[in-house]
């Protein structure tokens, strides 16, 4: 047996093996929702342990159900030996376990030490507050991140791989056992996030517990130990690093029994109606082609953060853009608004519905008429009857449940709300309907009648472009696939040529010619 | 029946005749016709005012310039006045409507195309017009001797044996409830307070909708400008001082939600009339003007409350109706 290397603690690299974390048979149940059914879970201490799945495998239920933010509806939560009930994300932090969070966890408007010791402040004499003494810590605990930034800047000021440091730094100054990393590199360059591995090495090597989650591969592949693997809410399989490969994850991740959920429908690729060609905007997304063919479903995949929704907001003149042009049957337009595209003919289903689609406190009928409401008034006055008409018509093609179209939307039920979402946009009549995330929270049966009724617009001659997250959901409905990863677009393919994988590796970074990093 | 009981307003117009009935009962000449006719009259300029103020709030905005648009309006068309009597005073009405038209489209620019939030816009110019009305006349008054007849008149003038001031109050009722309801513009108003980010989605712009309110406060305020400096006989620059925290306090009172996207002008109107029978009702009462500012306050708060209670209780039955 070779002698451990003089760096490390060698007591604590003894500590490795030991379970730290043990839940078991962990179920989480929302109404018409599972989103985890009898997962098992555990962590060893010493160990960066990545937790693996598709978008809507579970993972981030899992983690809130451990950090305290969710209850598990069934199973059991063994931490550092004890059987533990976190009922708040206070106790999960008193108990040891620290979550760094993109952003959400961070005051921007607070100094690095007043972040740093958020929510666990020192008290000194009398019960003030012991500026002295946090100020020192915070200097000693961005000297063991090594992170060069004084302890009075703002939060706001920093980069995203310093707020990560700045987070890690919180962490240990609470003494956390566990340190939760959800996606922590989505924000980082490369050297940034080779900065940020050699700290967690480090965290690792004094015998912290490292939970890392990343939709990338090869960063999967350079920093953890173990991992776990979730789908659909599922517990699929567990192991180490070392004994797999990019091939064996994905096949874990996907599975194989779902394409017969989705319409058959022939396609028949029309000439190209829209293109969207060399889109460039600094910071979201650079050199963005694609076109679009009359009566296809374009699908457009990537993971989290790829940049569609940026370059769809752009295209339909929501948010600006540096360069690039829109070519809507051969000729180029200028969209600076969705108004110009609903005269264009395209319409645009956001992704948030509450946010973005509905006004909550209107009626059905006004929700539905609202894109059009000025162009079907006579002078400055509402046409009522051409409104009751559109209602009508779309709310029974939607076949919208309520008590009446003067419903407010807020009392409906988030299908029908989402009803009312399509039927707005499918009521502007147009010949290109873009969709954010069409089925992104409903519930299955919900799902199938929307895809059947994807289809259907499609084989009638609308070109759809989707934007989904869910690769079932883009290769049971797609003609053709758009993928993008990090502002780029890595493939773009006919979706009889390609599997599962290939899709995945492109939207991960290890297709399409991005190595993986060893 | 049932339905009407369970609207916001109705709760204010409950408060509204308790107050009555308790009021008459120690002043029995509280609802003689004599004095509803002087609180119908006393009221109008809030109402008007309020409602502008109304289309502001939908937005999620607040227009807190328009007691210096009115005393700027006031200002301007008593000048007019008493350097040109030869000018029709019922021209001055018009005049006035127009300038706070433009004086509220300067904050709605403010709002709409420099960014700024809709109460620190509103606060800039409510002290910018204000000190325009000091530098138009000197800091001196307007007396009503400087002013003619005619001009003195314009509010009090009967027709139908009902004064024109109330009239013209019934006829910009009429009209806001028009907008608000049966106009695509004032559809957009209501969406984009509703929910800014969806109404951006569905194509309304804006710009358009925080230039419409702005307008229509600032023109509102500007034509009550006019006729208060009349009715008062006076004008100066503190007139109508404060008087945009009642206008606000009218919509609040009358349902007007401060997040923006709902209230109505029926509410607004019952507001602003619980407002001005408060008013009557202490002066009536005879209560010390001492007490009478702390007891308006009791009253709204105590509207304000009930008002807040009845309707989150409404929202939780709606919730628990909700299948799920």
């Amino acid at each position: 047996m070779p002698a451990p290397p003089v760096f490390f603690d060698v007591q604590e690299r003894s500590a490795v093996g030991q379970t730290i974390l043990e839940m078991r048979g962990i179920s989480k149940f929302f109404p018409g929702i599972k989103a985890l059914e009898e997962v098992d879970f555990s962590m060893r201490s010493g160990e960066v342990h990545a937790l693996i799945g598709e978008n809507g495998a579970g993972k981030s239920t899992l983690v809130k159900v451990l950090t305290g933010v969710y209850r598990a509806t069934a199973g059991s939560v063994r931490f550092a030996g004890e059987d533990v009930d976190f009922r708040s994300p206070i106790d999960a932090r008193a108990a040891g376990i620290a979550v760094i969070h993109q952003e959400a966890s961070m005051f921007p408007d607070l100094t690095v030490a007043e972040n740093i010791f958020s929510g666990h402040l020192l008290k000194g004499k009398a019960r003030f507050l012991d500026w002295r003494g946090m100020r020192e810590k915070a200097r000693a605990l961005l000297d063991r991140v090594e992170l060069q930034v004084s302890i009075d800047s703002l939060v706001r000021e920093l980069s995203v791989a310093e707020r990560h440091l700045v987070g890690i730094a919180r962490a240990l100054s609470e003494d956390a056992s566990l340190v939760i990393m959800d996606e922590p590199t989505s924000a980082l360059s490369l050297r940034e996030t080779e900065d940020l591995f050699k700290i967690i090495r480090a965290l690792r090597d004094e015998g912290r517990s490292i939970l890392f989650i990343s939709h990338k591969f090869d960063e999967l592949f350079a920093i953890a130990d173990r991992y776990t693997v979730l789908r659909d809410g599922r517990y699929v399989g567990e192991g180490s690093m070392k004994d797999t490969d990019v091939d064996a994850i994905i096949r874990m991740m996907s599975g194989r029994d779902v394409e017969h959920m989705y319409p058959k429908r022939e396609a028949k690729a029309g000439e190209e109606i829209l293109s969207v060609v060399g889109f460039s905007r600094a910071g979201f997304y650079r050199d963005v082609s694609f076109s679009l063919r009359k009566g296809e479903i374009l699908g457009m995949f990537g993971l989290v953060g790829a940049g569609r929704s940026d370059v769809i907001r752009s295209l339909v003149g929501l948010e600006p853009r540096d360069s690039g042009l829109v070519r809507l049957n051969g000729a180029e337009v200028r969209i600076r608004g969705p108004r110009d595209a609903l005269r264009l003919g395209i319409a645009h289903v956001p992704e948030d519905r509450q946010g973005q689609g509905l006004i909550l406190e209107m009626s059905i009928g006004d929700n539905i008429t609202l894109p059009q409401v000025a162009s079907l008034a006579k002078g400055p006055f509402l046409n009522g009857d051409a409104e009751d008409e559109v209602t009508r018509t779309y709310g029974a093609l939607m076949e919208i449940r309520a008590a009446g179209w003067g419903e407010n939307a807020k009392n409906l039920s988030g299908g029908n709300q989402q009803k009312v979402v399509l039927a707005k946009w499918l009521a502007t009549q147009p010949s290109i309907l873009i969709l954010d995330e069409p089925t992104k929270g409903i519930d299955v049966g919900t799902k199938a009648a929307v895809h059947a009724f994807i289809s259907e617009l499609a084989s009638k001659g609308m070109s759809i472009l989707m934007i989904s997250s869910e690769l079932p959901e883009i290769l049971g409905m797609s003609d053709r696939i758009v993928v993008m990863y990090e502002g780029r677009v890595t493939a773009v393919c006919d979706t009889r040529d390609v599997d599962e994988s290939a899709i995945l590796r492109a939207a991960t970074g290890v297709g399409s010619g991005i190595g993986r990093a060893s | 029946m049932k339905r009407l009981f369970k609207r916001k307003e109705m709760t204010v117009v409950i408060s509204l005749m308790a107050l009555c009935l308790l009021v008459s009962l120690r002043a029995p000449g509280f609802l003689a016709p004599k004095n509803i006719d002087s609180i119908l009259n006393d009221t109008c300029a809030l109402i008007i005012v309020a409602l502008g103020q109304f289309m502001v709030i939908l937005i999620g905005g607040i227009d807190l310039s328009v007691a210096s648009t009115m005393a700027f309006t006031g200002m301007a068309t008593a000048l007019i006045n008493q350097y040109n009597p030869g000018i029709p005073a019922w021209l001055l009405l018009p005049a006035g409507a127009a300038i706070g038209a433009v004086l509220g489209m300067a904050t709605g620019s403010l709002v709409a195309y420099g960014g700024l939030p809709p109460i620190i816009a509103s606060i800039a110019t409510m002290s910018v017009y204000r000190g325009i009305v000091f530098v138009m006349n000197k800091g001196a008054w307007v007396t009503p001797h400087e002013m003619t007849a005619d001009y003195l008149a314009i509010p009090s003038a009967p027709f139908l044996g009902v004064s024109s001031m109330i009239w013209i109050t019934v006829a910009v009722i009429a009209a806001a409830a028009v907008f608000m309801r049966l106009t695509s513009s004032g559809r957009e108003v209501y969406a984009f307070g509703g929910n800014k980010t969806a109404a951006l989605f569905a194509g309304v712009s804006e710009r358009k909708v925080e230039m419409v309110v702005f307008t229509i406060s600032g023109l509102l305020a500007g034509l009550v400008g006019v006729l208060w400096v009349s009715r008062y006989g006076m004008a100066h620059s503190e007139t109508a001082a404060g008087f945009e925290l009642q206008t606000v306090a009218a919509c609040v009172l009358g349902g007007v939600s401060m997040a923006g996207g709902s209230g109505t002008v029926l509410g607004v109107l019952i507001g602003a009339l619980f407002f001005g029978a408060i008013n009557n009702a202490l002066t009536v009462v005879n209560f010390s003007p001492f007490y009478q500012m702390a007891i308006q306050g009791f009253v709204i708060l105590f509207a304000i409350v009930s008002n807040t209670l009845i309707d989150r209780k409404n929202q939780m039955r709606l919730v628990a109706r909700r299948k799920i």
